[in-house]
This record gives structure tokens, sequence and C-alpha cells, in this order.
């Protein structure tokens, strides 16, 4: 949907000093009431019951799986075989990270408080996102999804650049720009910016974990000198490049192209129905609308959530397919006119009961 | 307004669960645990959501909005995003009414 003439977005109204956020709170859209599909009390404390058993048969399995492709990547070392050994090992090592980090780090993935936290630290370092900022980070998408100059998760940025788009898809901004961030915090500082989210009290926090960090990759990169060989950092490090494409592909879905600056996960998040596979590879991120609507349900239960509110929502898009034969030419679209948003339906009956449009 | 207040019946809270209860402009949080009652302000102290809306698991409530944690019984921020420890309030159990004393 456009409105015609393409409207003004420059990429400094993202930033959170200087950019659209203040103009956003006089509109009343920062820390504001988001539509809610009323579900029983009853029906949500039993999808916010908590387990472990799930999250612990899926941790092993995954890691199971990346120690499978790692030992097949050692075995391919020389051959031509490695090229598509190491793709899978740094696809299973990565791809799946961020759905982890996600997930313990909002604490919902096992019951036991520890085992999230230990998950949430280690799949950070994998996905290569700074645990405590981007603990921060996250919980501010959430009080302000798509709210321009308030969320910092806003993957595919007005206006489109389309090789920029591209950098970030296949894992060229990502991690290159957390580990220069992790630098930076390890000699103790912090950005401005994320002096704006992250409580002083966590700056500490930041800081040791960036010099715990630091020292992981200076003794990769060191066995790397000591044996004269790439091969440290095509296990430890470099897989959260080459393999970030598939937590790339599973979540530029999640809001691409949708409206900035409304007040209805229904309105700025896809839920995309996916096969078993890419949901244990994703941990059920595909119930995008309904994670954000109530993000206290594990993600074993996210299918049941989505039965509960679905007469409530936008149709869910069928496949991933589904999903990228609207995002692709949309952003292409975008990148002419970045006015233009893909406008989803809402059921007729159920309006948004705090909707304020894109408001740009 | 200082003094016990009836919150309700108890019979309306279930066990290991929390309701919102308003008075006076102010919103609170009544929770159920193990045959005991807590009372804390209804806010979480990070973001303003109703924790009314959240999880309780033994003497732990949940933020529905970022799943910040708190200790009902004395209101001890369990780790980010809470970092303020949420106010915590007397209550008891009357004939099977809930009560809670506000200063």
């Amino acid at each position: 949907m456009s409105d015609g003439a393409p409207r003004q977005r420059r990429r400094s109204d993202y930033r959170l000093i200087g950019g659209a956020g203040e103009q956003a709170r006089r509109l009343g859209l920062v820390g504001a009431d988001w539509y809610k599909p009323a579900v029983p009390r009853s029906v949500m404390k039993e999808l916010m019951r908590r387990q472990d058993a799930a999250a612990i048969r899926d941790t092993a399995l995954w890691y199971a799986l990346i120690l499978g492709s790692g030992a097949l990547a050692y075995l391919s070392l020389g051959t031509l075989w490695a090229l598509p050994a190491f793709f899978l090992y740094g696809t299973l090592y990565a791809g799946p990270a961020d759905s982890r980090w996600h997930e313990t780090g909002h604490g919902t993935a096992f019951k036991t408080r520890w085992m999230n936290d230990l998950l949430y630290q280690v799949a950070s370092f994998q996905v290569m996102r700074r645990p405590t900022v981007w603990r921060w980070s996250h919980a501010r998408h959430h009080t302000d999804t798509l709210v321009t100059g308030r969320d910092l998760e806003v993957q595919a940025q007005l206006p489109i650049h389309p090789l920029d788009l591209i950098a970030d898809f296949v894992g060229l901004k990502l991690a290159p720009r957390e580990f220069a961030m992790m630098l930076l915090n390890a000699a103790g500082h912090l950005a401005e910016e994320e002096k704006t989210f992250i409580p002083e009290q966590e700056w500490g926090k930041a800081i040791a974990q960036a010099r715990a960090w630091t020292a992981i990759y200076a003794l990769t990169i060191g066995l790397c000198f000591y044996l004269s060989s790439w091969v440290p950092l095509l296990f430890i490090g470099l897989p959260s490049i080459y393999g970030a494409w598939l937590y790339n592909f599973f979540g530029l879905p999640q809001h691409a192209c949708l409206p900035e600056n409304v007040l209805d996960h229904r309105l700025n998040c896809r839920t995309v129905m996916m096969n078993r596979a890419f949901r244990f590879l994703y941990w059920n991120m595909n119930y995008h609308v309904e994670h954000h609507m109530f993000p206290l349900v594990p993600y074993h239960a996210l299918p049941r959530l989505y039965e509960a509110v679905k007469d409530d929502c936008p149709p869910a898009y069928a496949s991933s397919w589904a999903a990228y034969r609207e995002i692709i030419p949309a952003l292409a679209r975008q990148w002419r006119d970045p006015g233009y948003y893909v406008k989803r339906e809402l059921p007729a009956q159920r309006p948004a009961m705090a909707s304020m449009g894109p408001g740009r | 307004m200082t003094g016990w207040l009836r919150v309700g019946p108890l019979a309306e809270i279930e066990d290991e669960d929390v309701r919102r209860f308003d008075h006076d402009g102010r919103s609170y949080a009544i929770y159920r645990v193990a045959g005991n009652v807590y009372a804390t302000d209804g806010l979480c102290t990070h973001e303003q959501a109703h924790l009314c809306d959240g999880l309780v698991m033994d003497h732990v409530i949940e933020c529905p909005m970022h799943n910040g944690r708190f200790d009902i019984r004395d209101g001890r921020a369990l780790g980010a995003p809470a970092c303020v420890n949420l106010k915590t309030y007397p209550a008891r159990i009357e004939n099977g009414i809930v009560f809670m004393l506000v200063e």
C-alpha cells in the first residue's frame, strides 16, 4: 500500500540519538498499549507453562548436528568436500543459534533458569550478538516494535539499499560490526546509543562479557598463527558470518516491508507456516505475530497459541516461499518508493483497538 | 489512604496465580501461592506492564512484556530487564477473604 508520492525516510531516522524517536514519543507511539486478542486466563496459564524436556531434547540434537557436521568438515579438509561440509557446519552453528539466543533471552525455552542463561551465553556467541547489549535491545524491540528511532532491530530499513540488505542477509554486516563493538566494549566503553537503552548497572556486565569474548577470539586467532592455518577460525568465529544466511532467511519475513509506527502486531509482523525441520531449526519463531503479542509463551506452545488467536489475526502465510513472493517485489517497490508498505487485512469484526496508522 | 483493604474472595485467585486489584487510582497485584497470599505493586518496575498478565512460578512473578522477574515475598528484582525492586505490601486471609495493607 502507498499513498502516492514517495515519502521522505532517511537512515538517520532510525538512530536512537537524533533520529525519529522523539517524534514517535510525541505521537504516543513509545511504550504504548498494543492490540492484544482476548485469551482466557486459564488458557494463557496453560500456554505459558514451562518445561525443560523439549528444550533439552532440541538442544542435544542441535549440538549433535553441529558436532557431526564439524567432524565431517574436519575430515574433509584438503578436499573439495570441505566446501559443502563447512557450509553445513556453519549453517548449523549460526543458523539455529539465532532462535536459541532469542528464546533463552526471553527465559522461556527451559523451565530451569540456569539452562536458559547458559544457552543464552553460548548461542549469543555463536550468532555473535553481545549478550547484555542484545538482551536490552530486544526488550526495546518488544516495547516499540518497528517504531522508527526506537527499535534497533529493524532489518529492512528505509530507504532500501539493495546491496546493504544483501550484505546483511549473507552475514557480512552483523558479525563484523559486533566484532568491532566487542573490542570497544572490551576497552571499557559503550556506544552512546547503547547507553540510552542499557541501564548503567548493566554496563559492567557488558564490558566483562566483551572481554571474555575477546579472549576467546584472541586464543583462536593465536592458534591460527601457531598452526599457520585458517582452520581454527573456520570452526569458531567465521561460521557466525558464513552461516548467517539461514537465520536471515527465516528472520527477514518477520517484519520486512510491513508498516512502521503502528501499534498492532497483526500489521507489522508475519506468521509463516513452516515444515517440521524448519520449525526445529527456528524454534517456532515463524509464529511471530503470536510471539510478539504474548512473549511469555514458550516456543513449544506457539502452535497452540496460534490456534487460540488465529481467528483474530490476518491469515498466516502458507510457506516461506509465499512470504518471499510478497517480500521480494515489495522490497523492490520500496527501493523506488520508501512510502510503500504491505498492508495486512485484519479480520472484519475485530478491528485493531490501538492502531494509529503508519504515522510517517 | 492507609489501612487494611478488602481485596476479594480468596477463591477468585487460583493457586500459583495472580490477579489485579485497583484502588484509589493505583494498581496492585495479589498473588496466591501454596495457601499464602502476597501483594505487590501491580506494574513492572521496568516498563510498567501489568503483572496480572504474567506467570507465577513458585514465589516468582514474571512480567508478561519482557519477562522481568521478581520475588513476590520481598519484591526483589531477580535479573535483567528487571533491575528495580517491586514494592510489596502485607496481605492476609480472613474468613476466606483477602486483605492487603496499604500505607
